[in-house]
Parts: structure tokens; sequence; C-alpha cells
């Protein structure tokens, strides 16, 4: 082979390499979507176990953000996903277990419960209203008028969790409300508490990231 | 054929043109621009979009016209002898009544545009001291509604109605409607379609729009002001609907959300900076 037929065929060699790194690059990102919790199916229906807290796990790429977590029941095992899947027209229900402190509502009216089926349990006690300087976060679905606001932590609790995972013996505030799915579609939820500590106005970081303080509700 | 022939051909199938278009822009086209009739502002500004268009029309069938003739009449009939055509030269006429026609044109449009927006402002938003005011249908005052933008939601205010806020709005039909647009974080933009109004919603800043309502209607409303992660949900869906039913609906949101306007601030043209203190 002569010399200027091996500089082809390695330029040829080289150009096919790149061009299945770029298409594996452009594969794996198109098909990379972020991961799912199903709701798990109790005799009373579909149960969902969320946590909220100060900052994500130590392993996280961005480990001082504020974030959601889904919680297994079971093993109590926490998960870094903030799409839900849940079946279309049923009624769920919803466990929010609240480690972080208080931030406040930006907008008072969001300290009414609404858009749910029954009462929303704040450790058990139902609640109509909380002090609006009170929250930590809100779970809302706004398509669908379902807005919880969930009180924070007491900042003076001595066993305060600020790091996920956290277990139930630390400082927390359960909040438990049961709402009916709409019909088969994709949903966004977040969170309308300013709580994206160290950003302009508290609505940067994890308030604008998919997978900390909003996300989606699949329903099936 | 010499150029004074071309001239006049041009000018009479330009004028054949116009006086066939226009008529169809006028009486066919028009009446189905955006943002139709579901306001009366609404329909101004449809009747503006009508006259804009058809202000155009003989501009826009001036240039197509010419072009047209040009393709016919000044092509290459034996492209076998191809040779260059006479040298341009300036036309001191043509480029003087061109000069006229345009400015004069363009003259009019703006002096329309600004007769129109000083009538009623042809809903837009007008800052905190509006000056064009329109009139309430059957005199009276305007019901004042407070849209309040924040990341990434529309609440409305009912300062007239002990100050409740809503996630919904509805507003009752042959009314004048005082929309006073503010945001309690970044720049948004309140923009109801249907209904012909379109304000920023600045934070610290009452942005005030005026809509007269007609008929029962569904509406649509959208943030257009890229604001944030969630910008594209950003939106709802408004009711203009009889006045009876509005006070039926206005009495029911007063009940609903009777706990949570107890623990609202009072009512103001704007919530900032104090909401600001409590976020980061």
């Amino acid at each position: 082979m002569s010399g200027s037929a091996k500089r082809a065929l390695g330029a040829t060699v080289v150009a096919l390499i790149v061009c299945v790194a770029i298409a594996l690059y452009i594969g794996l990102y198109l098909v990379n979507v972020p991961g799912s919790v199903a709701a798990v199916q109790t005799v009373s229906g579909p149960q969902l176990y969320l946590a909220t807290v100060a900052t994500a796990e130590q392993s996280d790429p961005h480990n001082t953000w504020v974030s959601y977590y889904a919680v297994d029941a079971n093993s109590g095992d926490w998960r870094h996903d903030t799409t839900y899947e849940l079946p279309a027209n049923t009624l769920v229900h919803v466990t929010i277990y609240q480690y972080d402190t208080s931030t406040g509502l930006r907008n008072p009216f969001f300290s009414q419960p609404t858009g749910t089926v029954g009462p929303v349990l704040i450790d058990g006690k139902p609640v109509q209203v909380v002090d609006p300087t009170t929250p930590a976060h809100t779970f809302a679905i706004p398509q669908i008028g379902l807005s919880i606001p969930l009180e924070g932590a007491a900042s003076t609790a001595k066993n305060l969790c600020t790091q996920a995972p956290c277990s139930l013996s630390q400082a927390h505030h359960t909040v438990s409300f049961t709402f009916r799915t709409p019909g088969k579609g994709l949903y966004r939820w977040q969170c309308f508490v300013p709580c994206g500590a160290g950003f302009i106005q508290g609505n940067g970081g994890p308030m604008q990231t998919v997978g900390y303080m909003g996300g989606f509700i699949k329903v099936v | 054929m010499d150029e004074t022939h071309h001239f006049r051909n041009v000018v009479l199938l330009w004028l054949l043109a116009t006086v066939i278009v226009t008529p169809i822009v006028v009486f066919v086209i028009g009446p189905g621009l955006p943002p139709g009739n579901g306001s009366v502002e609404a329909s101004g500004q449809v009747t503006d979009n009508t006259v804009l268009l058809a202000t155009a029309t003989p501009v826009a069938l001036a240039v197509l016209v010419y072009m047209a003739y040009a393709l016919v009449a000044f092509r290459e009939r034996t492209p076998e002898v191809v040779v260059d055509g006479p040298g341009i030269r300036g036309n001191a006429s043509v480029q003087f009544w061109w000069l006229v026609v345009t400015t004069v044109l363009v003259l009019f449009l703006a002096g329309y545009g600004t007769v129109r927006l000083l009538a009623d402002g042809s809903g837009g938003g007008q800052g905190p001291n509006p000056i064009a005011i329109p009139s309430a249908p059957g005199g009276g005052k305007p019901l004042v509604v407070q849209v309040i933008a924040q990341q990434w939601q529309f609440n409305y205010r009912f300062p007239g109605y002990s100050g409740v806020e809503t996630r919904a709005i509805e507003l009752p039909e042959n009314t004048l409607v005082k929309f006073n647009v503010t945001s309690l974080d970044v720049i948004h933009s309140f923009w109801a379609y249907e209904l012909g109004v379109k304000a920023d919603a600045n934070p610290g800043v009452n942005n005030v729009a005026y809509v007269t309502t007609k008929g029962p209607l569904t509406f649509h409303v959208r943030c257009a002001e890229l604001c944030g992660l969630w910008h594209g949900y950003m939106f709802n869906q408004g009711k203009v609907v009889p006045k009876a039913q509005f006070a039926l609906w206005i009495a029911q949101q007063q009940q609903q959300f009777a706990p949570a306007t107890k623990n609202l601030p009072p009512y103001s043209k704007t919530y900032f900076p104090a909401p600001l203190r409590r976020g980061g």
C-alpha cells in the first residue's frame, strides 16, 4: 500500500470514529430522560411518599441545593427523582416528610391548601391554612389547582437533617393529603417558595432545574 | 416598446391589481385578523390591523406587479445572443414621487396609530399613570382586577370584593375592566389574547391596562415574556360571563379563599420589595 493510500485509509478511519462518537453522543442525549418513580399500590389506593431536604446528598452534582426526593416506603431508601408516575382519574394518597426549615411564602395566597379530596394533615392534624411565614416549600400542580404548603421544621430543633437522606427520627413535619389525578398527560409540579438559597430572589438553581424543586407528574 | 409604454402598462396593471385585491383584504381577510372580537379593544385592534394591511397592500402590489411585469416584458427572448442591457439611469421624477408617497403613508400610519392609542389604550399596558382611559359602558367605575405574576403562575386579586385572590379569572360582560398588572419576582407579561390585552408585569411596578368586555367568551392567558424554567406552562383560561354569573362566581371565590384572604397583605398596587426580603 502506498503512502498516500495509507494516509487516506487513516483519515477515513478517524472520520468514521468521529462520526460514531457524535452519533453516540446525540443518541445518548436523546434517550437520557429523567427517571420516574411510580406510586406504591396499597389497599387504599396508590400512595406516593416524598421528602424535602435542605441539601441534596453529598454525591449529588449540586449537593448544596435544596431538593425533593422520592422515598421507598418499604426500604426507606431515598431516590433523587422528581417525575412521578400516577394512574389517571384516581385518588392518590401523598405523604411528604418535610425536613427543611422555613423560608416563608412570597405570596401568602399559597398558605391555604387547595385542590385536595379531604383534609390536609400536618403531623396528623387537619389544617385549613398555615402561617404564611412558616412554609419551607409547597407542592403544587397548578394545572389542576393542587397547592399544599409544607411547614418548615423548627430551626431551633437539635436534630435537624441538613443533607439527604434523612431519617424519621430527625426533626420534620409529616404532611399528608389525597388528590384526584386528572386524565392522561404530563403535568408539571413546582414549589412556590423562593427556596433557592444563594440565588437572586431565591428562584434560581434548584428552582430552575428539573430534578430538585420541580418536576413532572406523568399520568398514565 | 418605449419606456413610456412600459411605465403606463405597469401603472395600469398595478391599478387593476389594487382595485381587485384591496377590497378582498378589507372585506374578506380583515375580519379574520387577530385577535378577534372578544372585547372592544380587540375589535379595535382588528380594525387597526386591517387598516395597516390595506395601506400596505398597494405598496406590496406595486413591487410584485413590477417584478412580474419585468419577468415577462424584459426577458431575453434570444438567449443565444446575450447582450448587456442599457445602462441604468436615475429617474428623478420616480424617485421623488416614491419618497413623497411612502413618506405620506408612514406619517399617516404614525398619526393613525397615535390617535387610536390615545382613544382607549388599545388594550396595552400604559404604565402606572395611564392617559388613555376608555369610558365604561353606561358610565360608572371600572372593575379593578390586579394581575399578580410570579414564577410560574398568574393570580388575580379583586380589591372591590374584600381583596380576595384567585387562581382563575372570570369577568362580567359589557364591563370596563382595569387591570393592575404587577410581578412578585421577575418580568412577566400578561397576555389575554382574545381580549386584546398585553401588559408587562414588572416587579415593583403597577402597569395599567384597560379592556371593555363584550359578550360571554373563553379567553386564553399566557405569559409573553420568557421568565424561566416553567415559562411554557404559565398559562390559564379565563371567562367573560353574564353579570349575574360573575356575581355568583366571585361570591364563591370569596367563600373558598376566605382563609387565605386573611393572610394576604392589605391591597396594594405593588408588593415589592417586601416579598423580596423573604426570598433567597
